[in-house]
């Protein structure tokens, strides 16, 4: 097919308005955050309604090219890249709130709302939605559900998926299916949890049924600062171990300190090793003597002050400081690859030990920011992807963290997704039989590989059912290629 | 089945050269992290990924890379689309300075245009760049060209008018005369402004009240001026091109909330217009020659701040430093004057406000925050604290107070599309709290406001913020 005729069936689906075309303007549609993998998509769409979607996904189906769901694309592995070309679909123009029903503790929502901005239009009801990833200010719930997002307040409210009531979606035939009726109980086969981190490989989300959470009465937070990452992660450790239940913990280390300290005047010491974020909320009485329970451990730790962001524009300051550290790494580097993995949260101190000794081993210097409550470590290795060494460093050193992560007990990803950059780490954590499993489910709702191909699973190497079960993804590319 | 490719003919790609190329370092502080899309008016608009600050970005540094050339018409369009309101810059954690490349990116496609190297946007075939249909009128996926009458008023505003504020003054006292003596009514009922295109430009035109400021070293005493008071501040004033004439109440309204707060308020002679359409328009040069003048005008006073209440010009006179860093003669001088730059606000905050004096103003107030206060002074707290200060007033946040409202200078001109509807947006916005009063600190914003307001025919009024200070003192 010519790709002119491709487009103009598209301009009637979705209007003139809907179509991106342009060479200069798909190169800006080449990559989400993880900008070591890259692809350009034929064609961008946006389109405004789940007809639309639908109308899409039938047209690109009957000529079997790749169809690419996009957020804000803002995503850590590269899953809203077209790797094979194909068409994306982003849901930038789908971002209405549909329905408050406080009633029943939930809300309607189409894919393309910030995920902030959720939050912020519940506030007047006295709710927000939990799940509140780095990216909150920018990235879209429909990627949050596709990745099962998660973020610092998760240590308390639970990942995505514990908000997810049910999901409307596009299959590859462009017929359209509600996973759930919105109640937090549907009876049958969990289709809601089968979708909720499928990472666009199942079908296209057009809106969903979210959870919605009461706004905690009151909020204390403090930074507890520690010479060290070791005494900050075992005070985490401890803190877990006693039972105590904080909405945040969460730890910089050093290098993280030193990108965000000037930025959000947060007036930490140069001696600081490590700073413990920490969150407490719920209903006023009792706050300050969890609080006080949390900073004592903190203390018996070696923790050498105690902060208390006393005001709330000091606890917005401490939260933009953390919750930006990834993205002021381009104070620190022109380039980072941002590991995500977990371990269980007492083997943290050594974990972080290992971390360290692989910075020493690749001569690269690694940042920490994490979601410690969580054991979930974000190790940022710094370099410049314009030297080749460096690239080749970085790679082993993430390689490294990964198989010290697995080798702790943990696992490869907490909260980006798989997409691109994790999928060849599948078969450290999943056995042939495990990953054929899932590549079951994933033919029987995508027989013909239509739906972000080339992601999450492993690229077939030494894997011989998985490599025929996602063939047709290959045979695309060696047909765009020919 | 595969997608047949079109070659792309085969062209030569035009580099970044010469002075003012955008610095590559600044492009390559950019991850590609996303976080800026959000805070993107035109990304909100749209929704399209190369009208956002993260795709522009990757515009410049694919041109700064030779991957493509300043030709392309995405790069000419993204680069004339975008506000410079900066609000990404407030979001990014890698601390890009965007406007500086954004700004350089402008003098390189002026000069290319200059040059003849490339053709101005309009001539150039459709670039089915898209907006989206349900938000935006009409159906035409091109950016609306820029028709001859505007390359035309570019040059006589750019070049002339806005370099000599003699000039500036008397073409403001004609168009006075063109709103008073009835022509402007029977331009509006002819519909001539339609035919030459005029129609949009023509209701943001301000009620002119033919009284200009005109500084020529005037000393106002602090106080009432009814007893000698010995000043705590000596200040100068920044006059400025509109200000001074569109909005000479605003200028008065400022000296006297000045005197109220102990200030001897001076305004020097010899001053002229920020240089921020200059700056912002890729004519860094004409920015240059207004920027050495206004730090002429103002060195020798030895005044304590030079206090500006217009958010578009405080910025521009704020980045003079930067704007002459390549001048050794004035360089230094710049940075001296840049630190004694004061937008009111900040001012009137630092100092410990006059609260005393302060009457009652019984007024539902909602505030729209200028890109350039917001944004690219970071003061956003000062005008609030100003405002909950009034007795009897009441401010109610509007959502979205910080998304800019479409005017950016000459962007509601040159882009009257996307202006328009973000206008509508922030109208809308500010509707939704019922305030009586719009307070905003910005010539553009009150101007796009007002005129949003009156094409709806809604009865809310836009007031600067410190308008509405001078009637609370007068109030007691």
């Amino acid at each position: 097919m010519e790709r002119t005729q491709l487009i103009e069936e598209l301009r009637r689906i979705v209007g003139p308005r809907g179509v991106v075309d342009d060479p200069h303007a798909l190169m800006t549609y080449d990559a989400d955050g993880c900008v070591m993998d890259t692809g350009d998509p034929q064609v961008v769409v946006l389109p405004t309604s789940t007809a639309q979607v639908s109308g899409v996904v039938q047209l690109a189906a009957r000529y079997g090219i790749p169809v690419v769901p996009r957020g804000a694309g803002t995503g850590l592995s590269g899953g809203a890249t077209a790797m094979f070309g194909g068409i994306v679909i982003s849901t930038a123009r789908m971002d209405k709130v549909l329905e408050v029903d406080t009633r029943n503790g939930r809300v309607l929502c189409q894919p393309g709302v910030i995920n902030y901005e959720l939050s912020q239009q519940l506030k007047p009801y006295g709710y927000q939605f939990a799940p509140d990833p780095s990216s909150q200010k920018a990235c879209t719930v429909g990627g949050n559900i596709a990745n099962n997002s998660g973020g610092p307040h998760c240590l308390k409210y639970g990942i995505t998926a514990s908000h997810v009531y049910g999901v409307e979606m596009v299959l590859a035939d462009g017929s359209v299916i509600w996973s759930g009726d919105g109640s937090p109980a549907a009876p049958g086969y969990d289709l809601t949890g089968v979708i909720t981190g499928s990472e666009g490989t199942i079908g296209l989300m057009t809106a969903a049924w979210l959870k919605i959470t009461r706004l905690p009465e009151a909020v204390r937070v403090v930074l507890a600062l520690f010479p060290d990452i070791a005494g900050a992660s075992s005070a985490v450790s401890q803190v877990i171990a006693s039972g105590l239940l904080p909405a945040a913990l969460e730890i910089m280390d050093r290098l993280a300190i030193k990108a965000v300290n000037d930025m959000y005047k947060l007036g930490l010491p140069e001696s600081a090793g490590a700073a413990l974020l920490i969150e407490v909320d719920g209903v006023e009485d009792g706050l300050d003597e969890l609080l006080h329970d949390v900073t004592g451990i903190c203390l018996r730790n070696g923790a050498i002050e105690v902060r208390p962001a006393r005001t709330l524009a000091e606890q917005n300051q401490v939260w933009a400081a953390r919750k930006n550290a990834f993205g002021a790494m381009g104070r620190l580097s022109p380039t980072y690859y941002l590991v995500d993995t977990v371990v269980p949260r007492t083997r943290l101190p050594y974990t972080m030990e290992q971390v360290g000794r692989i910075s020493r081993e690749f001569d690269l210097p690694i940042a920490n920011v994490f979601h410690a409550g969580d054991g979930n470590l974000h190790p940022i290795i710094l370099f410049d992807r314009r030297n080749k060494s460096q690239n080749q460093r970085a790679l082993e050193a993430a390689t490294s963290v990964m198989h010290v992560s697995i080798e702790q007990g943990g696992v490869i990803s907490g909260e980006h997704g798989i997409g691109v950059e994790k999928q060849d780490y599948m078969t450290l954590l999943f056995s042939t039989d495990d990953l054929a499993a899932m590549a079951g489910l994933h033919q029987s709702f995508d027989p013909h590989d239509l739906f972000n191909p080339g992601k999450v699973f492993p690229k077939g190497r030494g894997c011989g059912e998985l490599a025929a079960l996602r063939k047709a993804g290959v045979a695309w590319a060696e047909l765009k290629s020919s | 089945m595969t997608i047949a490719e079109q070659q792309p003919a085969s062209i030569p790609l035009i580099p970044f050269s010469g002075k003012d190329r955008p610095s590559s370092d600044i492009i390559n502080t950019c991850v590609h992290c996303g976080l800026c899309l959000s805070s993107c008016p035109t990304y909100r608009e749209t929704g399209l990924e190369m009208s956002s600050p993260r795709g522009r970005i990757y515009l410049m540094k694919a041109v700064d890379e030779g991957r493509i050339g300043l030709e392309s018409e995405v790069f000419q369009e993204q680069m004339g689309q975008c506000l410079n309101c900066r609000a990404c810059e407030a979001a990014c954690p890698s601390g890009v300075q965007y406007g500086t490349i954004l700004e350089a990116s402008r003098v390189q496609l002026e000069h290319a245009r200059a040059d003849g190297k490339i053709k101005p946007a309009e001539q150039a075939p459709n670039s089915q760049l898209p907006t989206p249909d349900s938000r935006l009128p009409t159906p035409d996926s091109r950016l609306p060209a820029r028709p001859l009458w505007q390359r035309a008023l570019r040059g006589a505003v750019f070049g002339a008018l806005f370099k000599d504020m003699r000039l500036f003054r008397a073409f403001s006292g004609s168009m006075a005369l063109y709103q008073k003596s009835g022509a402007q009514w029977f331009a509006r009922k002819s519909g001539i402004l339609k035919l030459i295109g005029m129609a949009d430009t023509e209701t943001l035109l301000p009620p002119l009240s033919g009284d200009v400021t005109v500084p020529m070293g005037q000393i106002y005493p602090p106080g009432d001026g009814l007893l000698p008071t010995e000043p705590r501040y000596s200040v100068a004033i920044l006059t400025g091109c509109i200000m001074s004439t569109a909005f000479s109440q605003v200028h008065e309204a400022t000296i006297r909330v000045l005197q109220k707060n102990g200030c001897e308020v001076i305004l020097p002679p010899d001053q002229t217009c920020c240089g921020a359409l200059h700056t912002h328009g890729g004519d860094l040069d004409g920015g240059r020659d207004l920027a050495r003048q206004n730090i002429a005008a103002f060195e020798g006073l030895g005044v304590d701040a030079i206090i500006v209440n217009a958010a578009g010009c405080g910025s521009t006179m704020k980045e003079y430093g930067h704007l002459l860093h390549d001048d050794p003669e004035w360089h230094e001088r710049a940075e001296e004057f840049v630190r004694k730059v004061k937008d009111v606000h900040e001012f009137l905050a630092e100092i410990e406000l006059n609260t005393a004096d302060l009457g009652r103003l019984e007024l539902s107030v909602t505030y729209q925050e200028p890109c350039h206060l917001a944004h690219a002074q970071r003061i956003t707290a000062q005008p609030r604290t100003l405002l909950n200060a009034i007795p009897g007033l009441e401010l109610r946040e509007m959502p979205e107070s910080s998304l800019c409202c479409g005017s950016a200078g000459v962007y509601n001109i040159t882009q009257p599309e996307m202006a328009a509807s973000l206008g509508s947006r922030k109208v809308g916005n500010a509707l939704t709290t019922g305030a009586q009063v719009i307070a905003t600190a910005n010539p553009g914003c009150a101007l796009q406001l007002a005129g949003e307001l009156r094409r709806r025919g809604e009865d809310v009024q836009v007031r600067y913020i410190v308008e509405l200070l001078d009637a609370a003192y007068a109030a007691k």
